[in-house]
């Protein structure tokens, strides 16, 4: 069946099977492979995107769940002016290893900071804990979420 | 000794000691990092893999008719077709032999038993599910003592002299000078304990993309890997491809800690797929597939003595080990070692005598013996000494951080070798210890520990205080299947003073495009924005056995520095030739070039640079560049001193951690910035071992722990806040000091937490949990110890 997805503001047709899982669709069929599969039951958040804004681990939503949608995800959070608070907070903080998790917990960390630019560490913890890193031990990635929304306030 | 000094360099180069910034990051936040499964060839085709729902059975028959008329299935793989081309079975990296697709028997749940090849990766997992295979049940042996007992099933009855389920055999130390040491002690402590299967379980699971192409024999195989050079070798001798027809692309990998080392059954069926229909085939493992089939880790089981005298100074140490190998022996660790370097046992004291028994045996789980971000079975190793000598204060009433400053190997004993035949290179452990106590104020928790214990709170202090031998290794002494240890630098500074720098290790996340462009730029002076490092690709890298065991600094980050100065020492006669001065009157600082006593005449490493390629004295070779092989002259043996203070509920046995003080002492210190997140993730391993992190199976031989909703990581929410503090004793035989850390944390501190839990609870006499310390074996040893009543 064909579908229209909105993915950082383009539009992306394609005729898929119902069991078409959200995030081969971001990744085979809009080529956005900034979004990464690390689990098969929601449990990891790698794939996590933000559907209409809020968080979504897109292992666990059919593709035709998000016909109409509109999703972001990692490569749409850089824009014109260059990369994204959240991503230089990142690079500074030194709240990535391997890489792996960093879009999905970007994109939780910048879903939180619009609702509360200001989260404490327990704050920011708490809206991470769905999703996994097996690299940082998690401080500096609370810390670059934290110095992100810093960032933005000032 | 305890000094970081100030960086040499100016921010501007960004040598050793700054806290540089990723390069690597800048792709990798905007989502263009370049991983397995984002890469698609023309024609690529999709393969899956069958594996066994069952750990042991004979299989009568398989059938693969129905999977094969599946519309977009191309091929159904079996061993039986394998075994056409002599690719049913491959060797192990301990020399044992794998079943790449079953023939015979499956011997664990989860073995790779047919693959499908399809159009579509939907498509070849529906065809599994259209495969009939018809099996036998055999019992299933889910312990090491199961299997060596009498009577037990053979697992391996298609081995050749292979009458028991017993692996190896191997031993270390003096038996007879130990057991003189324990006729004579006042006391002996005894503590046995499991230290439970574990899985790496990078965020990225293993894969590969092999692309044959029939006509040219070429070779290219995207891979999962952080031995990339190891694997053409092993993929040469394996397959039987001539090795300049194999090319082995490593991307960025999105972690590794050892799973990615060893060469699974889906890269060959994947290959020999890709050779006999002539397209590029992706296989990509699913997180169950990781967790059930690949590289465990640990699963040893230890039984320790420890002989003392009554003042606590320990006299010698006793270790019987057995280990449960699963089905195959394939343990990725140095040929001569059976148990890797388990017999690092005696940890950071000065033991008169030891001796270290050890044995393996076949089961029915999966093979592996992988090193889990660490230096080849260390973390058993130091997870032992560090609870034995906890249990020894306990039994001789001697406080735990006493009973390691009387046992310590003084900084003067430096280099000490121990009785199993480590040569410690540096340290200075006392001041460690101290320092760390210090921080946390070890008196004060002693003395509210004992208030907390008068008014009915359990909390304890736990101690551990590692040694790693790390960055394997000295070539007299390390190879894996007679492949030296080695590794290797190629450095080319371009005319306009820029460089690259090509290495045969591979980054998973620890930062090799910067870490390693600021040895060049410290050595060179080159600025380490103008470095460029390049790993992974074996047709355009050096030789090198590869990124795990802590190797990477303490090898390929030697041969770094040696290349470099290499380059220098080149770069410094075509600084004379420009000076018109004399070659040994030069001297070079920061990129600078001068001669000696008069720095305002001077010359720049991008003059020197362009004056290679266009401006040389008579006879002199174009060009600035080299290579360097390194052969470590010795093992680096970074240290350190934890303290974990935990307060536990004696209601519930759930226990927290309320301050983990890390010190780590890894010599000099590359990236700073870089070395602490090193330690965070480390200690974070640590906490999930000791607390939640297990793979463990049934009587029946099912897996428990094949998906993250059984197989527990920590999450942000239950991981602890870390203080990190540092000595600094440089290793004296490593070029530039550093002795590697990415994987200290990990080894030291799950006997810290654990330590620290049973220190709660030693005054009732309780002295063991086996990891994890899940609150239900905590509450139960509190039971059974006789309190928490009413």
């Amino acid at each position: 069946m064909d579908i229209t997805v909105t993915i950082n503001g383009q539009d992306h047709t394609h005729d898929v099977e119902p069991r078409t899982l959200l995030v081969d669709f971001v990744r085979t069929k809009a080529a956005l492979t900034g979004t990464h599969i690390g689990c098969d039951t929601t449990s990891c958040g790698a794939c996590t995107v933000l559907l209409d804004g809020v968080p979504v681990k897109s292992c666990t939503v059919l593709a035709v769940q998000a016909d109409g949608a509109s999703i972001m995800t990692v490569e749409g959070l850089k824009d014109a002016d260059g990369a994204h608070p959240i991503q230089a907070a990142f690079k500074e903080e030194h709240g990535l290893q391997c890489g792996f998790c960093t879009p999905g917990m970007m994109l939780v960390g910048h879903a939180l900071l619009e609702q509360n630019a200001n989260p404490s560490d327990d704050d920011v913890r708490w809206a991470i804990s769905g999703n996994l890193c097996r690299c940082t031990g998690y401080m500096n990635i609370v810390k670059a979420i934290r110095a992100a929304g810093a960032m933005a306030t000032t | 000794m305890t000094v970081t000094e100030k960086p040499a360099t100016p921010i501007e180069i960004g040598g050793i000691g700054h806290s540089v910034k990723r390069h690597e990051d800048d792709r990798l936040v905007a989502g263009k990092g370049n991983f397995l499964d984002d890469h698609t060839l023309p024609g690529m085709l999709h393969m899956a893999i069958l594996r066994s729902p069952v750990p042991h059975a004979r299989i009568n028959s398989i059938d693969t008719s129905a999977a094969e008329a599946l519309d977009g299935v191309v091929a159904v793989v079996t061993g039986e077709l394998l075994a056409q081309y002599d690719l049913a079975w491959m060797p192990t990296m301990s020399g044992d032999t794998q079943a790449v697709l079953a023939t015979d028997k499956v011997r664990f749940q989860g073995q790779e038993v047919a693959a499908v090849v399809a159009t579509d990766p939907y498509v070849a997992e529906d065809a599994l599910e259209l495969i009939e295979v018809d099996y036998d049940l055999l019992p299933a042996i889910t312990s090491p003592q199961q299997a060596l007992a009498d009577g037990a099933v053979l697992i391996r009855d298609e081995k050749e002299g292979q009458t028991s389920n017993l692996v190896y055999e191997w031993e270390s130390g003096d038996a007879a000078a130990t057991e003189a040491a324990f006729a004579r002690a006042d006391r002996v402590v005894t503590l046995e304990t499991h230290y439970p299967r574990s899985h790496p379980a990078p965020l990225e699971t293993c894969g590969c993309i092999a692309d044959v192409d029939g006509t040219t024999g070429q070779a290219t195989i995207y891979l999962t890997s952080q031995a990339p050079h190891a694997i053409r070798t092993v993929f040469a001798m394996v397959a039987g491809l001539p090795e300049q027809n194999i090319r082995i692309i490593s991307p960025d990998l999105g972690g590794g800690f050892g799973n990615k080392v060893p060469v699974y059954p889906g890269y060959v069926v994947a290959t020999a797929a890709s050779l006999v229909i002539g397209r590029p085939v992706k296989w990509i493992e699913s997180r169950t597939e990781n967790l059930i089939s690949t590289g465990f880790a640990r699963d040893y089981h230890m039984k320790g003595d420890l002989a003392l005298s009554n003042e606590g100074r320990i006299l010698a140490l006793r270790v019987q080990m057995l280990s449960d190998q699963g089905a195959f022996y394939a343990d990725a660790q140095p040929t001569k070692f059976r148990a890797g370097l388990f017999h690092v046992v005696t940890g950071s004291y000065d033991f008169p005598a030891a001796h270290v028994a050890c044995r393996g045996a076949y089961t029915n789980k999966a093979p592996g013996g992988v090193a889990y971000r660490c230096s080849f079975r260390i973390t058993e190793a130091s997870f032992l000494i560090e609870r034995l000598v906890q249990t020894a204060a306990y039994e001789l009433g001697i406080d735990p951080a006493d009973i390691r400053f009387r046992n310590f190997i003084q900084p003067e004993q430096m280099p000490y070798e121990t009785p199993t035949g480590f040569v410690y290179d540096s340290g200075d452990y006392p001041t460690a210890l101290r320092k760390a106590l210090d921080a946390v104020g070890y008196e004060d928790l002693r003395a509210e520990q004992a208030r907390a214990r008068a008014d009915g709170r359990l909390m304890g202090i736990g101690i551990a205080h590692f040694t790693e031998a790390v960055g394997a290794g000295p070539s007299k002494q390390y190879d894996i299947l007679g492949l030296k240890m080695i590794d290797s630098a190629e450095l080319r500074v371009h005319p306009t003073g820029k460089a690259i720098l090509k290495l045969g290790v591979k980054s998973q996340g620890q930062g090799h495009e910067t870490t390693f462009a600021q040895i060049v730029a410290s050595e060179l002076g080159i600025p380490v924005t103008n470095i460029k490092v390049m790993e992974g690709d074996t047709d355009n890298t050096p030789y090198g056995l590869g990124t795990y065991a802590s190797r990477s600094t303490p090898v390929a980050g030697a041969a770094t520095a040696v290349v470099a100065r290499k380059l220098a020492d080149k770069a410094k006669k075509i600084a004379a030739h420009l000076l018109e001065a004399a070659d040994a009157d030069i001297e070079l600082e920061n990129g600078n070039f001068f001669v000696r006593g008069t720095p305002a005449q001077s010359v720049t490493i991008q003059d020197v640079a362009l004056a290679a390629y266009t401006n040389l004295p008579d006879g002199m070779e174009y060009g600035l560049e080299g290579v360097h092989y390194y052969d470590p002259p010795n093992l680096t043996y970074p240290y350190g001193s934890y303290v974990v203070v935990v307060d536990v509920d004696p209601e519930t046995g759930v226990w927290k951690v309320r301050r983990m003080v890390a010190l780590d002492d890894c010599g000099v210190r590359i990236n700073p910035m870089i070395v602490e997140g090193q330690i965070h993730g480390g200690l974070t391993e640590g906490f999930a071992k000791s607390s939640m992190q297990w793979i463990t199976f049934d009587d029946d031989g099912n897996c428990i722990g094949s998906n993250f909703m059984d197989y527990l990581i920590p999450t942000a929410w239950e991981t602890p806040k870390f203080e990190l503090l540092e000595t600094c004793v440089p290793s004296p035989h490593h070029p530039i000091g550093a002795k590697g850390v990415g994987e200290s944390a990990t080894v030291g501190s799950p006997a810290a937490y654990v330590n620290a839990v049973i220190d709660a609870i030693a005054h009732l006499g309780v002295r063991n949990i086996d990891m994890p310390l899940l609150p239900d074996r905590v509450w139960s040893a509190i039971q059974a110890a006789g309190v928490a009543e009413g």
